[in-house]
């Protein structure tokens, strides 16, 4: 771009009739991803949306950029090329709890242990939506759905610990709904490689009300948004996390007054992995659901790498396609045909 | 547009000094490096001027309990002083370095044919465990064969003696020794296998110097061999050949390079997507040594996601290439449907192994023709091309890129183990006569009150190919049907008919850029025509000259493109009385010639995991016009 225009959230939407269930969580995540981009200045024409199948992945199709709305599972892969291809451009990646984690883990996992350069926007709603409610790879034990008349019985996988057991050097959380989502994106955005996010959606039609456990208005005190150099505090500055050094884990304390230092709490570092670790598997209920940027600590990207590789193989080395065909120990045959 | 020569005589053969051809078979343990050998062996022959052709045939296990029989590890190579189309149907000479080697490799040498043993190997643990009870060096079983022993073993260990290796390591010096022999036998020059050992060999020179002391020993025993035995020095006249540079390359080579060609003919970077695979990785081994050309590899966590990223780098403006054998295409099914429907290049290679399921890895098939054109849901048609030789492999290859890239769609590429290992002289292209077929990317500014048509088309249907980047262009695809008219979603139900009718019309469109059918040994028309396709050219062409040269009425017509066929082709089989069609499969050309064209297309089927020999197809031509 030659001038720099300011672009504004519509500029970001396309003319196609938006077609998520009324009241679905989705709206509000696009609404906060619309808003978002004019704010890192991006140019549409240099970024990509690209998602996989499921109620999520039609987001592309209403963001004004370029989009590929792809095949079940594979998004992360066809970013992967996308982004290899073409380094320069900004990848976005919209999945969903079954997309990703469960016909689709395999790649999820190795792109983040890769860190391909990308934004990847998991939209957890811990159900399939788009095949009318079964339960998901994150729906919890018990839950009843058209093919668990019963309750689900097998254990629900975590994503954020998924992400970091795959090698994620960035991981945070956030709310459809919440004013903290943009946040949460522009940090994602400005950390140079896979950034993970995982972003609680309430899907109104077949799990309402499944994270209003903390996403309720009242249950605003459950929530713990993190901070960089800042005590992790929660509901409303009364309770906080503090280590406990018995058994080499995280426990929540009482603060009082405000004192949280004598209270013990710790200090957020995004760089520290083994709390990230402690902060992604701490069981909600007894703690509160942390959210934010739990962890970001950056290395050097997959496409830096491998295309510096490229380059440096190729350094020196004239690309000759008669000199290539040519190679190897060739013999000169001059006389003509004999008649046989 | 310049071929590939993959020389073809079209005389007859004539009986007064007929051209010469003589098979040898290297048969051994996994472990002796018998694969090495036949290489070296090839490469001697072909800088002799010989045409050749070769069959390495090893198990699939990497390291086989040593001397049992499933553990024989084979190399046969056929050379001659005329044109030569396949490895041979029986061997003139066997090379056994053990008796599991023998057992399971003499039944197919020729009456008459000349056995050379490491005797050193026949010891009593060696024989029992190739099931001998006797051993058949001393117990006359072998009288129909002319059989020559000596201990190659104890004879290396004596030639390496002076450069102090262990037994073990000394022992590996015996496929060198047993070269040598034959290089000696063939009156084939040493130097360039000299010069070979010392560059493979740079960092343990001592390993270099023991390796050429084993070859000139196994040269030197030949010379001193007493006269009257079989050991009889031979030698075989170059084949004549068009003038020119030639090199040998194997089908896994020839891809590799025409891909190479092919994209830089459409002027486009390469990104290559696999996934490791018998008999396919040596594409991608190859493609990732050759970084300056444009080439970017991946090696992806499975054959899903090589596909998945190919067609992700197709949409970003390279040329996606991913490549695999049967079970790996199966599993990338999906994922080329997506292609198929967002209408992007892709090239696929398929080297085709014996199936079902992981069936015969190391052993080659032709029976993935139906997966190529039928095997994916939905109407998703996509064209099909099929290699006949290594060196054909190379033009193959760079028209499946140019018929992916001007018709905005996935192109299956079929060759098959036989091809991706074996080995043929090649003539050198002159890389000037390919034509170009330069890719225009859609960068056009809309029009005041347009809208952006990532669906608009040409007139050969192909839609425009717009890079992400582009600006003011910024569009969706995705695997939904599409609207006919402005590419947004739409469901409705003669859309869905218009679009189906436009990616088939597309697809046969390719027709029309495709030369015609050719014969090509002897004439249009007539009693009976040979139908082939793949790497059943050898055996076919050399059958079909046979019967011809006892004056019997068949053609031989081969075919590359499976899908769309030629325009002609309907046409030219009906123009035979009968039509046979030699596969290595259940049938299944055979059924999409019955279906294209209601022709009483004749089955001839192998199943093996092995070629044809040229005699079955001779049979089967003598029973279709008997
Ligand atoms: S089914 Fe659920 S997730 Fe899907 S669009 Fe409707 S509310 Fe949203």
């Amino acid at each position: 771009m030659t001038e720099m225009v300011k672009l504004t959230p519509k500029d970001f939407a396309t003319d196609q009739e938006v077609r998520w269930c009324p009241g679905c969580g989705d709206y509000a995540v696009l609404k906060a991803v619309q808003r978002t981009m004019p704010e890192l200045g991006v140019d549409p024409a240099n970024t990509v949306f690209v998602s996989g199948i499921g109620c999520s992945s039609r987001f592309p199709y209403y963001m004004e950029t370029y989009g590929f709305h792809t095949i079940h599972g594979r998004a992360p892969a066809i970013a992967t090329g996308v982004k290899l291809a073409n380094p320069e451009l900004d990848v976005w990646i919209i999945t969903g709890d079954g997309d990703a984690l469960s016909i689709g883990g395999n790649h999820t996992m190795h792109l983040l242990r890769r860190n391909l350069n990308c934004q990847i926007l998991l939209f957890n709603n811990e159900i399939y939506g788009l095949t009318k409610g079964q339960y998901s790879p994150t729906s919890r034990i018990g839950t009843r759905s058209p093919s668990t008349p019963f309750g689900s019985v097998d254990g629900p996988v975590q994503p954020c610990a998924f992400a970091l057991g795959s090698g994620a050097r960035f991981v945070a959380r956030g709310i459809d709904v919440h004013k903290n989502l943009p946040e949460v994106l522009k940090a994602a955005h400005a950390h140079q490689g896979a950034a993970f996010v995982e972003v609680f959606q309430n899907c109104i039609v077949y799990n309402d009300d499944v994270f209003a456990s903390f996403t309720a208005k009242d249950n605003a005190g459950k929530q713990l948004w993190l901070k960089a150099g800042e005590p992790m505090l929660f509901d409303r500055g009364a309770k906080g996390l503090a280590l406990d050094r018995e058994a080499l884990n995280l426990k929540v304390v009482d603060v009082e007054g405000g004192d949280w230092q004598s209270a013990g709490v710790i200090v957020h570092d995004p760089r520290n992995r083994v709390v990230a670790h402690m902060l992604v598997e701490m069981p909600f209920g007894t703690f509160p659901m942390a959210l934010g940027v739990l962890y970001d600590d950056p290395r050097p990207t997959f496409e830096s790498v491998l295309l510096r590789q490229n380059e440096e193989a190729a350094a020196g080395k004239r690309p000759d396609l008669q000199a290539l065909v040519s190679r190897g120990q060739t013999w000169q045959v001059a006389k003509e045909p004999r008649e046989i | 547009m310049a071929t590939a020569t993959h020389l073809i005589t079209e005389v007859e053969p004539r009986t007064d000094d007929a051209p010469e051809a003589v098979v040898v078979r290297f048969a051994g343990d996994s472990g002796d490096g018998m694969q090495l050998t036949g290489g070296q062996f090839t490469l001697s022959t072909a800088l002799a001027g010989n045409d050749l052709a070769t069959f390495p045939d090893f198990p699939a296990e990497i390291r086989a309990p040593q001397g049992t029989t499933f553990g024989v590890s084979a190399f046969q190579i056929n050379f001659g002083s005329a044109a030569i189309e396949t490895a041979g149907d029986a061997p003139d000479v066997l090379i056994a370095m053990n008796p599991a080697a023998l057992k399971t490799n003499v039944g197919d040498l020729k009456p008459g044919g000349l056995i050379i043993a490491d005797e050193g190997e026949f010891g009593a643990r060696n024989l029992a465990k190739a099931g001998y009870e006797t051993s058949p060096l001393e117990d006359g079983s072998l009288g129909k064969w002319q059989l020559v022993r000596f201990n190659i073993s104890q004879l290396t260990l004596d030639a390496v003696k002076p450069f102090g290796l262990g037994n073990k390591e000394a022992l590996r010096c015996k496929n060198m020794w047993t070269l040598g022999l034959a290089l000696w036998m063939f009156d084939r020059d040493r130097a360039p296998i000299e010069a070979w050992l010392r560059a493979k060999f740079a960092k343990a020179p001592e390993l270099a110097e023991a390796n050429i002391a084993a070859l000139n020993a196994g040269h030197a025993f030949g010379e001193t061999a007493e006269i009257g035995s079989p050991l009889k020095q031979h030698h075989v006249d170059p084949a004549p050949a068009e003038p020119g540079l030639y090199r040998t390359v194997t089908g896994a080579e020839a891809i590799s390079l025409g891909l190479v060609a092919g994209c830089q003919l459409a002027g486009l970077p390469m990104f290559f997507g696999g996934y490791p695979i018998t008999p396919a990785s040596a594409i991608l081994h190859h493609l990732s040594r050759l970084k300056e050309y444009g080439v970017t590899t991946f090696q992806a966590e499975d054959e899903i996601a090589a596909v998945a990223a190919a067609i992700g780098a197709s949409f970003a403006g390279q040329l996606g290439i991913t490549s695999s054998s049967g079970p790996g295409i199966a599993l990338k099914t999906e994922a080329i449907g997506l292609a198929i429907m967002t209408e992007l290049p892709l090239v696929i290679v398929n080297s085709q192994r014996g199936g079902p399921s992981t069936g015969l890895p190391t052993k080659t098939e032709q029976s993935d023709l139906y997966q190529a054109v039928y095997g994916r849901n939905g109407d998703a048609p996509l064209p099909v091309i099929a290699a006949r030789s290594p060196a054909d492999a190379f033009d193959c290859a760079i028209e499946a890129c140019r018929i992916a890239v001007q018709y905005m769609t996935p192109v299956m590429l079929l060759t098959d183990g036989y091809i991706a290992n074996a080995a043929e002289p090649w003539r050198v292209p002159d890389m000037s006569g390919y034509e170009r077929f330069d890719v225009g990317f859609h960068d056009a500014p809309l029009a005041e009150g347009e809208a952006v048509n990532p669906y608009a088309r040409d007139e050969k249907l192909a839609r425009v190919w717009i890079k992400p980047g582009t600006a003011g262009l910024t569009h969706r695809i995705g695997g939904i049907e599409k609207n006919v008219g402005t590419g947004h979603i739409d469901y409705a139900p003669d859309n869905h008919q218009a679009m189906t009718d436009i990616r088939a019309n597309k697809v046969l469109g390719v027709a029309d850029s495709i030369p015609d059918q050719d014969v090509c040994l002897g004439a249009p028309g007539g009693k009976l025509a040979v139908i082939g396709w793949g790497s059943t050219f050898g055996p076919i062409h050399q059958a079909v000259r046979r019967a011809r040269g006892r004056g019997l009425d068949v053609s031989h017509v081969h075919v590359r493109h499976i899908w769309p066929l030629p325009r002609n082709l309907g046409e030219l089989l009906r123009s035979y009385e009968r039509v046979i069609v030699p596969e290595m499969n259940n049938g299944q050309l055979k059924t999409l010639l019955r279906d294209q064209y209601l022709v009483d297309a004749k089955p001839v089927n192998k199943v093996s995991g092995k070629p044809f020999k040229i005699s079955e197809i001779e049979a089967a031509i003598e029973e279709a016009l008997a």
